[in-house]
């Protein structure tokens, strides 16, 4: 809105122009704008909440549990959270191969055999085995029961379209609930609005 | 320790481990109405620490009070709203 000047009809410059506008004082109409941009970003902030956006990647023992207890945890804060499950990540929503998630023994020096040794066929079935044994003697929860609880509190997890395919999984294998035929550009949008971003 | 609030429901938790202790707490806070105080047992040393920072960062709870004992731990959550 301009200044207006003295010879403007009075109809024509009745808002705001009753206030002479000086020099370094913002106007009425700036305030005012300036106080609707606040409101709607306020509005914005209000908007259900929290948000969390997670990228699973990894399929193995060890990795599928970050996500998973991070999901849930956010959940019982209130968060909205969504798990964008990606490559090795899918394996957490397959039905049947999360039941049989393994742990590798190589490429971890903190294992307690070398790397050499860790190679051997049948190394990596002793290591799960181990880990298994310690979850349950731990009464960690298993990935299938983080996973159900996390969708029962109402956390998103999507499968990624295109590893689908190209792993040759079927919508079929993954958990009722699991939300499939997403992409890339679902994922960004949900981390654009997130409060916490990770990529696991 | 007898205290001035009434325990609605008690949920126990002794034997699971992170974050079980945290979401089964969510869950039963969820079941309870408004004033009303959820104690939770729990032998995860952790949930010390979680139960604690959950209410505090979760609308709607307040942590009442914590105790620890005998290889239990104790939490008081009221549900405000």
């Amino acid at each position: 809105m301009g200044t207006d000047t003295s010879d403007a009809s009075a109809d024509d410059a009745s808002d705001g122009a009753s206030e002479a506008t000086d020099g370094d004082a913002p106007s009425r109409a700036e305030l005012a704008a300036r106080v609707d941009e606040l409101e709607d970003a306020l509005a914005e902030a209000d908007d259900g909440g929290k948000k969390m956006s997670i990228i699973a990647t990894k399929g193995t023992l060890d990795m599928a549990y970050p996500p998973l207890i991070l999901a849930s945890t956010a959940a019982a804060f209130g968060y909205e959270v969504t798990v964008f499950h990606t490559f090795w990540g899918l394996d957490i929503l397959h039905e049947e191969r999360s039941k049989s998630l393994k742990l590798s023994s190589v490429g971890n020096p903190n294992m307690p055999v070398p790397n050499a040794v860790a190679a051997l066929p049948g190394m990596d079935r002793v290591t799960t085995r181990m880990m298994e044994k310690r979850i349950a003697d731990n009464d960690t929860a298993t990935v299938e029961e983080l996973l159900e609880t996390s969708l029962d509190m109402g956390v998103e997890f999507q499968a990624c379209q295109m590893t689908i395919d190209l792993m040759d999984y079927d919508e079929d294998d993954f958990y009722d609930g699991v939300t499939a035929g997403v992409g890339a550009a679902t994922a960004l949008q949900d981390m654009a609005e997130a409060d916490i971003q990770l990529l696991v | 320790m007898s205290s001035e609030f009434d325990i609605a429901e008690t949920l126990d938790v002794k034997g699971a481990s992170c974050p079980m202790p945290v979401v089964k707490t969510k869950s039963a806070i969820d079941g309870l109405a408004a004033g009303e105080v959820l104690e939770v047992l729990a032998t995860d040393p952790g949930s010390m620490s979680d139960i604690d920072g959950w209410a505090d960062g979760t609308a709607g709870v307040e942590l009442v009070d914590q105790t620890e004992g005998d290889d239990v731990y104790k939490h008081y959550v009221r549900k405000t709203e």
